[in-house]
């Protein structure tokens, strides 16, 4: 009998350290993203990644942008580690970093090549030489336009337009009488909707937010000629209710025939090219964001969708093992495998951009290179200024701010007021925040 | 006597009310129309014959589990409605049968608490919610549905209560009924109606949560609010398959509020003739 109890006793003390041991390696990340194309194939191709990490489960929260920035925010500020893996952007990234909310991402598996990583997009994911974050697909701004409409119309695009080539060719293309606009730009009011586009355009004009001592800048010449520039295209040129236009607004019209010029995010290509979707998809040509006459610069602007641990997750080891599966060179390689070179994640890696086979099907990948290259998010002006970003400023503050001013000038593009008014309101406006907030003494 | 009404004027009074009632479903038929088309018919315009693509559907079921979801919204509406019965029955009846001098105050205060933003209180009850083990679980968030649509289940039940005479509950005490037996074999069966159209609207109002159910939720409990927030894009198009999300979500409620109209229409005017 005793030896009996004995066997049992054994026997439930193995099972207690075997139950305890496969419970301390068998790990779930909780990653949370927001839903676009790339994020949604990379949910589909996770198995890859189970099967090579048989221990690691993975589980999805996808949320609207907005919302997902919200619960981003409140999880990190109160320390709750609900989530193991973050898609932030490269507005979070800095300011994130900054305040000691992201795990540095040292220590890559020696096969990840961070070198290979685009140098304009690392610096922008990148504090003081550190990455925090790793970039999954990445993007700049360019040209997108009708090349039959360029031809019919006689004109031919630069490579490197300037803004009076622009304006020109949006007065030949446009053709009210067929629904065919000249140019199509953002005008939904927003920080990431039309103040992305229009602080781009600031910039190539010249123009910046603030001066050193953050005293905001919209009572200057340079953002009155952008301004008053952007609305003269759009009244005459543009599509009637473009004030509410954004991103996908202005695809479709693109994609529908009505555009002639769409100046907007490098991710847009692979869309209007499409032939599935795209009327247009044979005819699209690209060239890059405008620039002023006699200033080089062409906006600055750079985004990229990137994946972070928060500081909260208690899983940070599994969850580098996860980022570093899901933005390397051989996760690329698996998307073109199931899906053609044409759905490999773009904007990320120098490697893609020197594969023939993806040139061969991405016909605007010469182009989103150079733009993306060209993009200088530490110093976005000609201008002296205090802050990072390009087609945003990274203080916590912004998402405010751009927001009350992109009412202003959606405002103005709506018909409610003038230019002038609309500058007027944003300077003070943006003066009260600043010194609210204690940037201005 | 009631009074006559001409032939004309009975198609007047359809008519209108079915035009009332056509604008009032609108939002809910486009969603519906909007489901049924492609992304690029959706966003193309203003357009009421759609092409009749089931691809939405079938991207946002290959895309995301609906039954999940599905399965926490029931739990959650249901369990949420049923706490908050059992609280607020007896406090009605309290404040309905036996009032006191501060009856009506109380009474304004627990509608005050509704008037303030939700967000106000999120970060305590977010950390509240963290320290206790709470977060993402579906008790939490039945606690939490209970006790936002606490006031609102009080102050219904009480406007039904007070329609009950207070004399039939005296007559009962007579009898030797316990206060127990009151509430449970003489009120309630009275008060049935009310109740009735009480726990429907409530169930109605706990599915449509969209505040706290996706900010205290991450996967274990998050509803069908949370899988409609999952289906907005910020670039590319997502009208149609967020409308097909929508009517996913919206359907089984619907279907509910259409079998049980009478009886919601019923409470909802219990004792309006008096």
């Amino acid at each position: 009998m005793k030896m009996y109890w004995r066997a049992l006793m054994g026997a439930t003390a193995l099972c207690a350290t075997a139950g305890l041991a496969s419970a301390q390696d068998n790990v779930t990340l909780t990653i949370a993203t927001v839903n676009n194309g790339d994020m949604i194939r990379m949910q589909g191709l996770t198995d890859d990644f189970t099967s090579q990490n048989p221990n690691i489960q993975l589980e999805w929260v996808t949320l609207e942008e907005n919302i997902l920035r919200e619960r981003v925010t409140t999880d990190i500020a109160t320390q709750g580690g609900q989530y193991d893996v973050l898609t932030i952007g490269t507005y979070e990234v800095p300011i994130w970093a900054k305040q000691d909310w992201l795990v540095a991402l040292d220590g890559m598996p020696e096969d990840y090549d961070a070198d290979d990583l685009l140098p304009a997009v690392r610096e922008a994911l990148s504090v003081e030489g550190t990455l925090y974050a790793a970039p999954f697909y990445g993007e700049s701004a360019m040209v997108m336009y009708r090349t039959d409409l360029a031809e019919a119309a006689g004109i031919t695009m630069p490579d490197s337009p300037t803004w009076a080539d622009i304006k020109a060719a949006a007065e030949a293309m446009t053709d009210k009488d067929n629904e065919v606009y000249g140019i199509c730009l953002r005008g939904k009011p927003g920080w990431g909707e039309n103040m992305a586009f229009l602080t781009a355009m600031a910039n190539s004009y010249g123009a910046r937010w603030f001066d050193p001592d953050w005293n905001p800048q919209f009572d200057s010449e340079e953002w009155n000629a952008a301004l008053t520039d952007y609305l003269d295209l759009m009244t005459n040129y543009g599509p009637p209710g473009a004030s509410s236009n954004g991103f996908n607004e202005n695809l479709s019209l693109f994609q529908q025939g009505k555009c002639g010029m769409w100046m907007d995010a490098t991710v847009a290509a692979s869309f209007v090219t499409d032939p599935e979707n795209s009327t247009v998809a044979d005819s699209v040509g690209f060239a890059q964001f405008p620039n002023k006459e006699g200033l080089d610069n062409h906006g600055n602007w750079l985004w990229a969708w990137s994946l972070a641990i928060p500081a909260s997750s208690q899983k940070q080891d599994a969850a580098k093992a996860f980022i570093a599966w899901a933005t390397s060179k051989g996760y690329t390689e698996l998307v073109a495998e199931n899906d053609g070179w044409r759905a490999a994640p773009p904007g990320t890696r120098t490697s893609l951009y020197e594969n023939p086979d993806y040139q061969a099907e991405a016909p605007f990948a010469e182009q989103t290179l150079t733009a993306i290259n060209a993009a200088n998010t530490q110093k976005s002006s000609v201008q002296d200024i205090p802050y990072t970003g390009g087609q945003f400023v990274a203080i916590p503050e912004f998402q405010g701010i751009g927001t009350a001013v992109g009412q202003q000038f959606s405002a103005a593009l709506a018909g409610q007021m003038s230019a002038e008014d609309a500058l007027a309101a944003a300077q003070s406006n943006t003066t009260r925040e600043m010194t609210r907030a204690g940037y201005i003494k | 006597m009631a009074r006559a009404v001409s032939r004309n004027t009975k198609i007047g009074y359809t008519i209108a009310a079915w035009i009332v009632a056509l604008i009032i479903f609108f939002p809910i038929l486009y969603t519906i129309i909007t489901s049924l088309k492609t992304e690029q018919e959706a966003i193309a315009g203003f357009d009421l014959i759609p092409s009749f693509s089931l691809s939405s559907y079938e991207t946002v079921q290959s895309q995301n589990n609906y039954w999940r979801p599905f399965t926490n919204s029931v739990i959650l509406a249901v369990g949420s409605t049923l706490l908050a019965l059992i609280v607020a029955i007896p406090a009605a009846w309290a404040m309905a049968f036996s009032p006191t001098r501060r009856t009506k105050d109380i009474l304004m205060w627990m509608l005050s608490t509704k008037m303030m933003p939700a967000v106000a209180v999120l970060v305590p009850i977010y950390l509240i919610f963290l320290r206790t083990g709470l977060m993402d679980t579906r008790i939490g968030l039945v606690m939490i549905l209970m006790l936002m649509n606490l006031p609102i289940v009080v102050w219904m039940l009480y406007t039904y209560f007070r329609e009950i005479p207070g004399e039939i509950l005296e007559a009962a005490r007579m009898d030797g009924a316990t206060l127990k037996d009151e509430i449970l074999y003489v009120l309630t069966p009275m008060a049935v109606p009310g109740i009735a159209s009480t726990l429907l609207l409530n169930i109605i109002l706990a599915w449509n949560e969209a505040f706290w159910t996706i900010q205290l939720t991450t996967t274990n409990a998050a509803p069908l609010s949370a899988f409609i927030a999952s289906f907005s894009s910020p670039q590319g198009l997502f009208w149609a398959k967020l409308s097909a999300a929508s009517t996913m979500a919206i359907a089984p409620i619907l279907i509910l509020g259409w079998f049980s109209q009478k009886q919601l229409v019923r409470g909802l005017t219990f004792g309006a003739v008096k």
